[in-house]
Formats: C-alpha cells, structure tokens, sequence
C-alpha cells in the first residue's frame, strides 16, 4: 500500500506525483482519452471506405434494374457518383469530404446525405433514447432487487424472464406485436411515427406518443436484461464487501445499507455499460425502425444498404460508430467524478 | 439509553460481564442435502467491563462467525448473547440500540470503508445513525479521529481511504467505532493484514482505549504472540468450540490441552521442545468428529500417552463438553488434562 508511517501524519499529498512536469494529471488523463478516441475515429473512417466497397452489390446497376439504359447513361451515372475514379482517387476525395463533414449525394435520393441524416436522427434519438431510459431504469431496479436477494423465488423469476426476452430476435417479437396488438386487437398502429391530419402541439405528442409504444416496448423487452444482469452482479460483488458490514454493525437497517452503500458502489460498473448503450442508441435501432417502419436513421441505413447507396452507408457507419466512440469518451471522463479511486 | 463507559479498569475476576454468550450455538445450513456447518457449536464466553480477551485458534475454527454473532449481525441457532445479563433481542429497533454499545473492528480496513466516502463520512457515519445530523457533529468525529491517534483530525476529514496507508485505514475503522463511544469492541483481526511496523501501534491503541476510557474489547486473532500482548485473558478455539481458557499467563504460559501446545510449538520463538506439526484431516464443521472433537488429530491421542493414562477410550467417545465462560478460573476440555497422572507438568511457556 503506501508509506507504512501509521502515525498521525497523513501520507504524501497530491504533490509529489510522477508525470512530465508542468503537466496537471487530469489535463493528461482526459488528453489521452481524447487521443484514443480520435484515432479509433480515424480507423473507422477508414473501414467504412473499404468495407463497403467489398460489399457485392453495384450500385448503378441496383438503381438501374428493370429499366433500359443505355452504356452511355450508365457510364454518366457512373460519373455522376464519382464511381468511375481510380479507388485511390475516390478515397481521397472521401477523406476530403469527411473532414469537412460532406458526406456527398445519395445516389437514390439524390440530396446530400448530410440533410437526410439531419432530418431522420430526430425521430432515432427520440425512440432509442426513450426506450434506453425506461430499459436502464428498469434493469437497474429489477437488478438491485435481484441481487440483493440472490437465490430467491423473485429473483429467479425476475431474471427468467429478463433472460428469455434477451434471447428473442427483435424483429421476431416486434412483428409478433404488430400481429397481435396491432393489426389483431387495433390497439396501435402498424407502422410510422404518425397520423395523418392531426394537428395541434398535444395531439401530435400524443399520436407520436401513441406510435412509439409498440417499438419501444419491443426495444425495452430485448434489452433491460443487460442492464439488470449487470447490476445484478454488480451487486453481488458489493454484498460481500466488508464495508456493508460495517455499516450494519453500526446499526444502520439493511434496506438503508443497500441504498447507501452497496447500490452507489454497484452503479459504477453500470453507468460504464449505459454510456457505451447511449452510443448504440443511435445503431442499435435498426431492425426495430425497420420493422415498424419508424422513419430513423436505421431505415435509412437499412435502405442504403440494399443498393449499396454507398454515401449513405458509409456516412451512417461513421456516425453509428462515432457515437459509441464519443459515448465511450464521456464514460470514461464521466467515471472519476463517481469514483475518487480513478481521480488522479 | 446511553450508557457512558465504565472508566474504572475492571479486571479480570468480579462483576458482571459486559457481553457474554451462554451454549452459543450457529449452523449454516448446507445446500441441497450436504450436512449443515456448525460454525459454532456450543460456546460460553463472557467479557468483563474493560477486559481484553483473545479468541485464539486456526482459520475455520468459527472465531469469526462467533465475533459476528457477538454483534448480532448473524442469528444464533441455539444458545444465546447476553448484554450486561440481558439477552439479545432481534428486532431492528433493539439492535440499533445494542450496536450504539458495541462496535466491530474488522481485519482488513480497505475493505471495510466504503471506497467512496470520505473519512469524515466514514467516521461521523455512527453518529448520524443514532443521533442524526448535529451541530458538534464535526466536534465529535475530530474527537474520535484524535483518539483514534490521526492528529491533526482536520487533516484527514477530506481524504479517501484509499489515499491512507493501511495503519491509517485501521486508525479511521476504529474512530468510526469510537465516535458512538462503545463499551466493547469486537475486534475481528484487528492487525493480521497490516505492516508489522503498523501492528503494535493499532495494539497500542487499543491498550490505551482501554486504560483511558474502560473500553472492552474482544479481539480475535489467530497470532498467539498478539494475544501474549495484549489480553487479559485468552480463549482458544477448536471446531466451533472454546477448548481451553484462562488468563493469557495461564493459557499460553501453562497450556493443558495438546490442541494450545500445538499451536504454542510451531512458535519460532518457543522454548517447547520440539515441533508438533498437527497431522490427520483439517477440521470440517460440517464433520465434527464423536468423542473429543480433537481426538483424529490429538498428539497426545496419537503417541500413546492418552493410552497411557487410561482415557483414550473416553477420547473417541466421550465429548469432554462445553467450558463455562467465568472469568478467573482456568478450565481445558481434554480428558487426557483432568486425568490424575501422568502430569503434564514439564511445559515451559513462551517468556
């Protein structure tokens, strides 16, 4: 540990740390993680290029299917897209243009892939970060619940359930959904964010509100098991600690152990997880906005993707993956304030 | 209902006992058919007001499963934990009650201080139990850290255990006791995870506790030169059962039963001849053997003396019972010890 100098004298101070000199350890501590993350930025970059590119799949021929075309058009097509340059010309151009965040033209919707993705992130944001608050809140009692009371007939139930909900494929019990609650008993509605004619700021919240039970249902039943079985664990590790013990033996009830001690304690691990989820929030989607036809970044992917649009594919990619990187930063820079052990 | 305590240095022998335990018996059920652990199985221990009395034995003896019921923090199966003759009541509200009065000291204080509270929450946190948030709350935790030897108290309020040494740590569990000003401390290896440049400083402060403010203590340890230093009287455990107790001059000075001998003779320093290095199977509470409890792995047993003296018939098959816990009188649960002859006599203590 530190200096054995039991006495009354505390140990030495923050001052005496190793390090370049001049250099205070949180600017070096959140210097690093922003390094980190700019190059992991950089190499999906990369492997969105290529990766796409290896895809079978010509876009042209996609878009031009059913139709007569002349070699003439195609080669214009071709030209138009960019696709006609040599493929370390066309990598240039597409650092280029990502650099300055222009993500080109969409070859089937023929508008910059930048006001596509401006306009479907809203309604994304808006179903994956619903779900991923009631998910997480969920997980996180139903955890704390289980875990606390390991071994029990709840807690058995409780992660039964959890465990068979995060085996079912999403796009399975989202159309289960549909078949039942919604084309069968007309509860909600099949498809889309909203009703045609509705007017006024209420009711337009309320039909939106009205569209997103089913998707966000289906979303939060996949999920929460993560959360909770993470906490659950979490938990578990904290209930021996011999801090709880303490605590007890000075007289505090257990249910106030539980909420003072043990679950702050447990959360640390937990928040780490909701960070990097938060990132998915915007590619975690994809087959329920599919599914329900929810006009989101992860349709727009689903139908980039079956061209292959490439800007659109290779533009979401980024922001799928820049947003679990960006997340990830904010956990890590997130920790130390929940955690005096990580403060250096 | 709070009770200041005793300054008077009360000894050994006379009152009544601050806590004590009467036929003290614990079981942890086994799973799924496996017969049950009796931790422990059958234990009177009294502690007198300002006494310091050693629980000595070997790791899985239920030394420390005792120290917790002593607590109340487990339930006992059979038998019963007495304060001041009255005894424990398991409703929430008594035990809060109990624990304003005694305090447990666990061995490794890392663990035992929640990461993310700062020395000032870690200490006045007793406080703030039974009393709530008062306005000399800072008053009492300065206090508390300087008898627990961390001057200048201020210094430390702001700090994160992990940012003490290991001594420091200790110093900061046992203020967090002191602050509600306890008349016993269970002390569950107190030093066994220390420095041992730290140890006899926490040893020395819990002597002072005592002589300054009549503080009890039961301290559990498996370092026979740790309880030679600072107990009043020893007890020693063997398979959830106290076999052999007196004062620490008594017990390790003079010890009677083969199982304290043993243990007194793998010392370095000791002057007891040769080494007994114990043979036969651990102990398993969940198979406590017939007879004396010790007789698979009894030296005594094994060489032919117990033979010799005509008990070992009674060894495998006669329990030599449960020791009461009266202070003052040294008592052993060995036949082999009560039989008239041949002495065992030529021991020679440690000092």
């Amino acid at each position: 540990m530190d200096t054995p100098s039991g006495a009354g004298r505390p140990a030495a101070g923050p001052t005496a740390r190793r390090g370049r000199p001049g250099l205070h350890p949180a600017v070096r501590y959140l210097g690093g993680r922003v390094l980190t993350a700019v190059v992991s930025l950089l190499a999906v970059m990369v492997t969105s290029f290529f990766l796409f590119r290896v895809l079978p799949g010509d876009p042209v021929a996609a878009l031009t299917q059913g139709r007569s075309v002349s070699v003439d058009q195609l080669e214009a097509m071709r030209r138009d897209f960019g696709l006609d340059q040599p493929l370390p010309q066309q990598f240039v151009d597409y650092c280029l243009g990502m650099m300055t965040l222009d993500f080109g033209m969409s070859y089937q919707y023929r508008v910059p892939v930048s006001e596509l993705i401006a306009e479907r992130l809203g309604p994304t944001l808006l179903l994956a970060g619903t779900g991923t608050v009631i998910a997480a809140v969920l997980g996180l009692v139903l955890g704390t619940r289980s875990g606390w009371r390991r071994g029990s007939l709840m807690d058995r139930v409780d992660t039964g359930i959890a465990l068979t909900l995060w085996s079912v494929p999403s796009f399975w019990l989202g159309l289960l959904l549909i078949v039942l609650l919604a084309s069968g008993a007309g509860l909600f509605p099949t498809s889309g964010m909203s009703s045609p004619g509705v007017e006024g700021t209420f009711a337009v919240a309320l039909d939106v509100a009205h569209h997103m039970v089913l998707p966000v249902a289906t979303m939060v039943a996949v999920v929460y098991a993560q959360y909770m079985m993470i906490m659950r664990s979490s938990v578990l590790d904290e209930m021996g600690a011999d801090y709880l013990t303490t605590a007890r033996a000075k007289g505090l009830r257990d249910a106030v152990v539980l909420r003072r001690h043990a679950v702050p304690n447990a959360l640390l691990p937990t928040v780490t997880l909701i960070f990097l989820n938060l990132g998915r929030v915007v590619s975690g989607v994809i087959l329920i906005e599919t599914v329900f036809a929810w006009p989101g970044l992860g349709s727009l992917f689903y139908s980039g993707l079956r061209v292959p649009d490439l800007p659109i594919v290779q533009a979401l990619f980024v922001v799928f993956a820049g947003s679990v990187i960006i997340m990830n930063l904010l956990a890590d820079l997130v920790y130390p304030l929940l955690d005096p052990r990580v403060r250096t | 209902m709070s009770a200041p305590a005793d300054p008077a240095r009360g000894s050994a022998a006379g009152g009544a006992p601050v806590l004590s335990t009467a036929g003290l018996q614990i079981a942890f059920s086994g799973r799924s058919g496996r017969a049950a652990a009796r931790a422990v199985d059958g234990v009177d221990l009294e502690i007198g007001a300002g006494e310091i009395v050693a629980l000595v034995g070997e790791s899985g003896c239920g030394k420390s499963t005792l120290a917790r019921a002593l607590l109340g923090l487990v339930r006992p199966t059979a038998g019963a934990v007495s304060f001041h003759g009255r005894g424990l009541v398991y409703r929430p509200r008594d035990l809060k009650a109990f624990r304003r009065r005694v305090q447990l000291v666990l061995q490794d204080p890392t663990g035992a201080l929640n990461p993310r509270h700062t020395v000032y929450d870690a200490v006045a946190e007793g406080r703030r139990i039974h009393t709530g948030s008062t306005a000399d709350e800072r008053d009492h935790v300065a206090e508390a850290l300087s008898r627990a030897g961390l001057r200048p108290p201020e210094r430390f309020f702001l700090r994160y255990p992990h940012e003490l040494s290991g001594g420091q740590r200790q110093r900061v569990a046992i203020a967090g006791a002191l602050i509600l000003q306890p008349e016993v401390i269970v002390a569950d290896e107190p030093v066994a995870s220390l420095d041992a440049s730290v140890r006899g400083e926490i040893l020395q402060l819990l002597l002072r506790l005592r002589d300054d403010y009549g503080l009890a203590a039961l301290v559990v340890t498996h370092d026979l030169g740790l309880a030679w230093n600072i107990a009043d009287r020893a007890a020693v455990m063997y398979l959830g059962r106290v076999v052999e107790t007196g004062t620490v001059e008594e017990v390790l000075a003079a010890p009677r039963h083969p199982y304290t001998r043993a243990l007194l003779s793998v010392l370095p320093e000791s002057s007891a001849g040769e080494q007994q290095i114990l043979a036969g199977e651990p102990p398993d509470p969940t198979r406590i053997p017939a007879g004396c409890r010790f007789h698979v792995r009894c030296p005594v047993l094994a060489s032919g003396a117990a033979q010799a003296a005509g008990v070992a018939d009674r060894c495998r098959s006669e329990d030599p019972g449960m020791l009461g816990g009266s202070p003052g009188v040294a008592q052993v649960a060995c036949h082999w010890a009560h039989a008239p002859e041949p002495e065992p006599a030529e021991w020679a203590g440690p000092g």
